[in-house]
C-alpha cells in the first residue's frame, strides 16, 4: 500500500524529525511504501503532488497545522499527535490501512480538485500562517492556545498603533488627540478636523495638527484592527483558513458595536465554532468543491456576524446605557467609593464598553469641572499596562516570548495612558489578567481621589503630568496600583504553573523599577 | 563544518535531579559553560515554554526538553543519564536519558538538518541502547557523531 505522512510540531527541531522516523520504520516493516512531509524548522521537502496522488491514505502526525493541507484533499486520512506516531508508530500505519480499505475509491488518481489544488499550492509558498494549537490538549489548554494564537498575531498592532499615539503625543503635544477628533483640552475648545478614522480625508489632520496628528490617526487605524485581528486569528487556530473571514468580520461588527475586545474573543470563537460545525456533516462530491470556497464562508459569516450585532451588540448598548445613568446617579456619593469603582471599570475591558463608560463619565465631569474623576480615570487606565510589562519583567517564566515582546512596548503605552497596551496579556488569559488589573487599577482610582489629584486632560498620561494637581501623589497612587496588579497577576499565575526554579525577583524590586520608569 | 553538536563536557552520566526544571537548568549550564547558551535564564525560559505546550517526554524513558532560542549561538546537545529518573511527562514513567536540544533562532538549515538527524535516531531502539550503555562521555559523544554525521 502507498502511504503519505506529514509531521509538524510546535518548535520543529525535535518531534517533527522522531515521528517521521517512526511512521517510515513502521511502515517500512508492515510492508507499505512511504513519503513523509516534514515541516520542521529544517525546512519542508514537500511530497510531490504525484506521489500525493498515487497515495492510499495519508497521515498527519502533527500538533501544529498542516500547512498547505488542500493537497491532500480527497484521501482516507488519519490525524493523530505527533507524540502519538513517536509512540506508537506501527498502531497509527495500521490505521491508516484501515481509513485506506474503507476509504471511497482512493486507490484511483487523485480526485480532480485534490490535483488542482497539489499544483496550485507551491504558489501559496512553503511557509503558511501558523497556529499554537496541539490536538491532543483537553478543552481548556485548546481554549487558551486558540486564544493565544489570536494574540500573537495581534501583538504587533498593538505595539505599532500604540507607540504610533505614543510618539504623536510626543512630538505634537498630547492635545494632539483632541485637535484631531475635536473636544475640550485645558480649556481650549477645538473643532473634530475628522469624524472618524473611517473618513481617511488627511488634509483636515494635517492643518489641525501637522504630521503628528497623522501619526496619531494612523496609529488609532492600527488599533481599529485589534479586535478584528483577534477573532480573526482565534478562528484560524479553531478552523484553519476558512475561520478567517466569519472571524475578521465578526471581530468587525465586535468594533461598529463598541463590544471591545471582550466581544472579539466572543466573535472569534463564535466563528471558529460556526465553521467547524459546518465543516462537519459530509456533502456531495459535487458540492465538496464549492463548500470552502463559498457555502462555508458565506453561512459562517452571517450567522457571526449577525449574532455578533443582535445577540451580542444590543445588550452592550443597553447595559452601556444603563451603567452611564447609574453612574450619574452615584456622583457626590464617596469619593473614594467612587475612584474605586471607575477604576475597576477601567481595567474591566481595557478599551471596551465598561471602560468607556468610565471614561466618558470622567469627560462629563471634566466638562462641568470635575477634574478629579479625570485624574482618577487617567491614572487607573494607566496601570494595567505599565503592571503587565512589570510582571513580564519580574517573572520572565510565566509569560509566552510573545507576551514579553508585548510588555516591552507596554511600558510606554502605560505611561501615555493608552490602556489596551494590556489587551494582548488579557486576551490570552482573561480569568486571571482581568481581575489582577481590576484590583490595581481599583486601588490606583481609590488612592487618586482621596490625595485629592486633579487632571485639566482629558488624555496623554505621563505626557501631561504639567497639567495633574498633586503630580507627586498622582504617580504615587499609579505605582500602588501597579504593583497591586502585577502581584495579582503574579501570584494567579503562578497558582496555574509549577513554579520554575530559582532566578526570580520578587515583587518589591518591581515597585523600584516602576517608581524609576 | 560547523562544530560538532556535543563534546565530552556537554555529557553528564549520573545526573541527579528533582524535577525536569532542574534537569533543563543543569543541562543548560554545561551550554552556557562553553558558550553556546548566551543567557541562561533566557534560554530556559525558551525550554520552559516549550515544555509547558505539552511535555517532552516520550516513551521508554526519553526526556527531550529544547527550544530555539535567540541565546542559542549553535545547534547543540548536552545529554543526561539519570539513574533515578526525572518526570517529563511521559505516561509510561520518568526519563532516564535526557537530551536538552538547543537551536538558534533562525538557524541557516544546515544546522537544522544536523538536528533533524539527531532527532531521527532517537527514536531508534539500537541508537537508546548504545547511550544507555556508554561507559564513558567520550563515548556517548562518539555514538551520537558517527550516528548523526556518520549517515
Amino acid at each position: 500500500m502507498k502511504l503519505v505522512a506529514v509531521t509538524s510540531c510546535p518548535t520543529g527541531i525535535a518531534h517533527t524529525y522522531m515521528a517521521a522516523e517512526s511512521i517510515e520504520q513502521a511502515a517500512k516493516d508492515a510492508g507499505h511504501s512511504i513519503a513523509v512531509e516534514t515541516q520542521g524548522a529544517a525546512g519542508a521537502e514537500p511530497v510531490p503532488a504525484d506521489v500525493i496522488a498515487a497515495a492510499d491514505a495519508v497521515i498527519f502526525a502533527a500538533d501544529v497545522e498542516v500547512r498547505n493541507r488542500e493537497r491532500f484533499a480527497g484521501k482516507p486520512l488519519v490525524v493523530a499527535p505527533v507524540k502519538r506516531a513517536i509512540n506508537d508508530g506501527p498502531g497509527l500505519v495500521s490505521e491508516a490501512v484501515q481509513a485506506a480499505e474503507a476509504g471511497p475509491a482512493a486507490s484511483s488518481p487523485a480526485t480532480p480538485a485534490a490535483a488542482g489544488t497539489a499544483t496550485a499550492a507551491p504558489a501559496a509558498g512553503p511557509a503558511g500562517l501558523t497556529t499554537k494549537v496541539e490536538q491532543d490538549s483537553g478543552f481548556g489548554t485548546r481554549l487558551r492556545q486558540w486564544l493565544m494564537t489570536g494574540v500573537s498575531y495581534m501583538i504587533p498592532f498593538v505595539a505599532a498603533g500604540g507607540i504610533l499615539i505614543a510618539i504623536s503625543f510626543i512630538i505634537g503635544g498630547p492635545q494632539v488627540a483632541t485637535k484631531v477628533f475635536g473636544g475640550t483640552f485645558h480649556g481650549h475648545t477645538y473643532p473634530a478636523a475628522i469624524t472618524g478614522i473611517e473618513s481617511y480625508t488627511i488634509a483636515p489632520v494635517l492643518h489641525a495638527a501637522g504630521i503628528a496628528g497623522l501619526l496619531f490617526l494612523i496609529g488609532k487605524v492600527a488599533f481599529f484592527m485589534l479586535v478584528p485581528v483577534l477573532a480573526g486569528f482565534i478562528a484560524f487556530a479553531m478552523a484553519d483558513r476558512m475561520g478567517l473571514v466569519p472571524g475578521f468580520v465578526g471581530g468587525l461588527v465586535a468594533t461598529a458595536t463598541g463590544a471591545g475586545f471582550l466581544g472579539g474573543l466572543i466573535a472569534g470563537l463564535l466563528a471558529g465554532a460556526v465553521v467547524l460545525a459546518l465543516k462537519r456533516p459530509k456533502v456531495p462530491r459535487a458540492l465538496a468543491g464549492i463548500m470552502p470556497v463559498v457555502v462555508i464562508p458565506l453561512i459562517s459569516t452571517a450567522v457571526t456576524g449577525v449574532t455578533m450585532a443582535v445577540v451580542v451588540g444590543r445588550p452592550v448598548a443597553a447595559a452601556t446605557t444603563a451603567m452611564t445613568t447609574w453612574l450619574h446617579g452615584l456622583s457626590g456619593t464617596n469619593a473614594a467609593l467612587l475612584g474605586l469603582l471607575l477604576g475597576a471599570m477601567m481595567a474591566f475591558d481595557l478599551g471596551g464598553p465598561v471602560n468607556k463608560v468610565a471614561y466618558t463619565f470622567a469627560l462629563a465631569s471634566l466638562a462641568s469641572g470635575d477634574t478629579k474623576i479625570m485624574a482618577a480615570v487617567m491614572a487607573a487606565g494607566m496601570t494595567p499596562p505599565i503592571a503587565c510589562a512589570l510582571a513580564t519583567v519580574v517573572r520572565k517564566n510565566l509569560f509566552t516570548p510573545a507576551e514579553r515582546t508585548a510588555g516591552e512596548a507596554a511600558w510606554l503605552l502605560g505611561l501615555s495612558f493608552i490602556t489596551e497596551g494590556a489587551i494582548p496579556f488579557a486576551a490570552g488569559d482573561p480569568l486571571r489578567v482581568i481581575p489582577s488589573m481590576m484590583a490595581g487599577s481599583a486601588a490606583t482610582g481609590a488612592l487618586s481621589m482621596v490625595f485629592g489629584a486633579t487632571s485639566l486632560a482629558p488624555h496623554g498620561g505621563i505626557w501631561v503630568i504639567g497639567l495633574i494637581g498633586k503630580p507627586g501623589l498622582w504617580a504615587a497612587a499609579i505605582v500602588a496600583g501597579t504593583a497591586v496588579s502585577a502581584a495579582c497577576l503574579i501570584a494567579l499565575k503562578s497558582l496555574r504553573h509549577t513554579a520554575p526554579a530559582g532566578g526570580t525577583v520578587s515583587v518589591p524590586g518591581a515597585t523600584r523599577v516602576a517608581v524609576g520608569a | 563544518m560547523p562544530s560538532p553538536i556535543i563534546t565530552p563536557d556537554l555529557v553528564d552520566l549520573g545526573l541527579e535531579a528533582p524535577d525536569r526544571q532542574t534537569a533543563a537548568r543543569q543541562l543548560a549550564q554545561r551550554l552556557a559553560a562553553r558558550g553556546r547558551v548566551t543567557d541562561l535564564d533566557g534560554f530556559l525560559a525558551d525550554v520552559t515554554a516549550r515544555e509547558q505546550q505539552m511535555p517532552t517526554g516520550i516513551e521508554g524513558g526519553i526526556g527531550i526538553p529544547h527550544a530555539r532560542s535567540a541565546f542559542v549561538t549553535e545547534p547543540s546537545l548536552a545529554f543526561a543519564r539519570s539513574t533515578a529518573g526525572v518526570d517529563f511527562g511521559a505516561a509510561d514513567g520518568p526519563a532516564h536519558l535526557i537530551f536538552l536540544i538547543a537551536a538558534p533562532d533562525g538557524g541557516g538549515s544546515a544546522h537544522m538538518t544536523i538536528l533533524a538527524a539527531l532527532a531521527r535516531r532517537l527514536v531508534r531502539a539500537s541508537f537508546r541502547e548504545a547511550l544507555a550503555t556508554a561507559p564513558d562521555e567520550q563515548a556517548v559523544v562518539d555514538v551520537v557523531t558517527k550516528e548523526v554525521l556518520g549517515s
